[in-house]
């Protein structure tokens, strides 16, 4: 039988799927963190932060209002994505003209106390979310088992990241928005409300971290670090793709989690860093990323 | 001849001494443990209101003694924890310091009890070295070690048939030594280890090793690993069918707190060790319930453990009749026998191991649950003889 480094073909097609489904957390993350920063020019370190309030949110939903997973993967990211907005207004507006180390101070400042206060009221161990009645279950295709959530999860990222990219590159309102990047006082000059379209891209961008917060929940333990540990391979991500680019995101996303999902079956110990090393190569052969533009 | 008299009873008085001339004995405890990170639920402020609860319940008033508790975090870091330490005994006059979760800084923490002549009641950490490699005369290491844990998850279920193990093993010394302490257990109940996958520390995501795991035919896939990281591979395991499937998940550090975090549908079937379980008897029960009240949770072991710790350290004191030689104290300890209301029948080893029974239990399934903290059924126990690793020589310190 055909062989790869004696990993039988089966193994590394499921290794594969695992990656993608992985690269499909990745991908969403990324691609609002590259929305912010592409249209903002804020570095959002509260993303992570914001995706564990996504999850935390559903959880509340289910908890306190008897509000199931379904109705929750739409009114997460509304509620984190009205709290962005409330940020956005109050906070990060006034740091627009100034270098993005102070989005980033900020921002960053924001994810800790955001953690600390739902760790002071939650605890650390976590919360249970079951994974909703008509996804539970799974197919098994021969060489692997694949549960049915995980598949959805693929297929409701690849529906919103395709949306979002298309949205921003094709339509009438990304095109203004690009246009408010790269000249916001001229926009402004044609009758484009300009602080409003930035402070609704802000509130989109976090409301696709809650959105992921709430596929992860049923999967990943609900816990006040779950953003953590996720947002800084997530800044790698983005790094990679090229800082702002929406498809450089979104494609490293995914072909990210495929390359970590590998290194888990032929170097489980090197899984956590591989990224890194691949960033690390990236900047020194392509500074602006895989998809970026030189500046 | 009645002044005599007089002086006769004013030099009686004072030999025998009234109660309220007698000189107190003010005893100062420190609870030291995680009340931010990782370990914050399973000790943290729990394990200060467990201390209070010993302190109210030992009458330490009516005895003449005078407790005083103050408490801190430790943020898992040595550093910190041993200047914590360092300032209790030095500038805030402590006398025995409490709980201290993480092998680390309980580690660090003993050094500088012995070179202070404190006492350490450790409850919160696992590794045997307290009582071993680095065992220290002023160390008591009261609640579990990692050997107790394996002994008791690894034998049971290999003994239950589980001969194939395969191992997910957190990617740091603790993970290790988890690992190793449980394959020689299982090896020598006649288990056999299939495989093993060194996990990066901290992981979200299971899914490439458990199925590595459910590829390699084993019967029971053990979890080196704690906290978060255990939460999340069991609820993936469910989730990828491996359960369901026949496969076994042992969870070789696992408390109450997190079974409550996974639920009892995630969970269910999954076989840990404790020293404690809040449902186990009436006094259990009890106490619990008392706890509860006061902290809005059940106890954990740990916390559990930080009880009867400190009323065994407050009958000691009484006994020698202050707090401030540390040594003498951990010496009376081990001469003593308690018989506490939580762990049953407690005595205290010459090398600082306290010995008491183990259990194992199992994870009811959402129809044998009956609340949110209604999560075990006890299986078996085990008796602390069997549980503990035997006493090294050296170590022996009622020999020194």
């Amino acid at each position: 039988m055909f062989e790869l480094l004696g990993v039988p073909p089966q193994v590394l097609l499921g290794q594969l799927l695992l990656g993608l489904i992985n690269g499909s957390f990745y991908a969403v993350l990324s691609l609002g963190l590259a929305v912010i920063f592409g249209l903002l020019n804020i570095i959002n370190f509260a993303h992570g932060a914001l995706y564990m309030a996504g999850a935390f949110a559903a959880w509340m939903l289910l908890h306190y209002l008897g509000i199931g997973y379904w109705p929750a993967l739409i009114l997460a990211p509304l509620i984190v994505g009205a709290f962005g907005i409330v940020l956005e207004r109050t906070m990060l507006s006034r740091l627009y003209h100034l270098d993005h180390l102070y989005g980033l101070l900020l921002t960053f400042g924001l994810a800790l106390i955001i953690q600390g206060l739902f760790r002071n009221y939650y605890g650390i161990s976590g919360l249970p979310y079951q994974i909703p009645d008509l996804l539970s279950g799974g197919h098994n295709l021969g060489f692997m088992f694949l549960p049915n959530y995980r598949a959805w999860v693929v297929a409701a990222s690849v529906l919103v990241c395709f949306g979002t990219w298309f949205m921003i590159e094709k339509t009438r309102l990304g095109a203004y928005l690009r246009a408010a990047t790269e000249n916001p006082i001229l926009v402004g000059a044609f009758g484009v409300n300009v602080p409003l379209m930035i402070m609704l891209t802000y509130g989109f961008g976090v409301a696709l971290a809650g959105f992921a917060g709430v596929l992860a929940a049923p999967i990943y333990s609900v816990n006040p670090t779950m953003g953590e540990q996720l947002i800084i391979v997530v800044f790698a991500v983005v790094v990679i793709g090229g800082m702002g680019s929406i498809m450089g995101a979104i494609v490293t996303g995914y072909m990210l989690g495929l390359i970590e999902g590998l290194t888990r079956v032929f170097y489980p110990e090197g899984s956590a860093v591989v990224i890194f090393v691949i960033m690390a190569i990236v900047l020194m052969i392509k500074p602006e990323g895989l998809f970026g533009r030189p500046a | 001849m009645i002044r005599k008299l007089a002086i006769c009873s004013v030099a009686w008085a004072a030999m025998t001494g009234s109660p309220a001339l007698a000189q107190e004995i003010a005893v100062k405890l420190g609870v030291l443990n995680d009340r931010s990170g990782i370990y914050a639920d399973l000790s943290g402020e729990g394990s200060v209101v467990a201390a209070r609860m010993a302190v109210e319940d030992f009458k330490a008033a009516d005895k003449g003694m005078k407790v005083e508790i103050i408490s801190a975090d430790h943020q898992n870091k040595p550093d910190i924890g041993s200047n914590i330490a360092r300032q209790w005994y030095d500038v805030d006059g402590v006398n025995a310091i409490l709980d201290v979760p993480t092998s680390s800084v309980a580690l660090a923490v003993a050094d500088i009890t012995t070179e202070k002549n404190g006492v350490l009641i450790d409850s919160g950490a696992g590794s045997t070295s307290l009582t071993r490699e680095q065992c220290r005369p002023t160390t008591v290491h009261w609640t579990y070690d990692t050997a107790a844990l394996a002994t008791g998850t690894g034998a049971a279920m290999t003994k239950a048939g589980g001969k194939k193990w395969f191992f997910l093993t957190a990617d740091y010394a603790f993970g290790h030594s988890l690992e190793e302490n449980t394959i020689r257990v299982v090896e020598n109940s006649g288990g056999e280890v299939v495989g093993k996958v060194n996990v990066p520390f901290p992981a979200q995501d299971f899914s490439s090793f458990l199925l590595q795991a459910q590829g390699s035919g084993a019967d029971v896939i053990g979890l080196a690993n704690a906290g978060g990281d255990t939460v999340n591979a069991i609820k993936q395991a469910s989730e990828f069918g491996i359960t369901q499937a026949g496969q076994k998940m042992a969870a070789l550090l696992f408390f109450v707190t997190d079974v409550h975090a996974l639920g009892a549908e995630t969970a269910q079937g999954l076989s840990l060790t404790e020293a404690f379980y809040w449902d186990q008897n009436d006094d259990t029960r009890a106490w619990s319930k008392r706890f509860m009240d006061i902290h809005g949770a059940q106890p954990t072991m740990v916390q559990a453990g930080v009880y009867s710790g400190t009323m065994a350290y407050l009958a000691a004191v009484e006994a020698v009749g202050s707090a401030d030689d540390g040594k003498a104290v951990v010496a009376k300890m081990k001469e003593m026998e308690f018989n506490d209301p939580l762990f049953g029948k407690v005595t205290v080893r010459g090398d600082g191991r306290a010995i008491h029974d183990m259990y194992l239990f199992e994870v009811k399934s959402p129809d044998q649950s009956e609340g949110e903290w209604d999560l075990y059924n006890q299986i078996s126990s085990i008796t602390g003889d069997e549980a503990f690793l035997p006493m090294l020589d050296e170590c022996d310190f009622t020999k020194m």
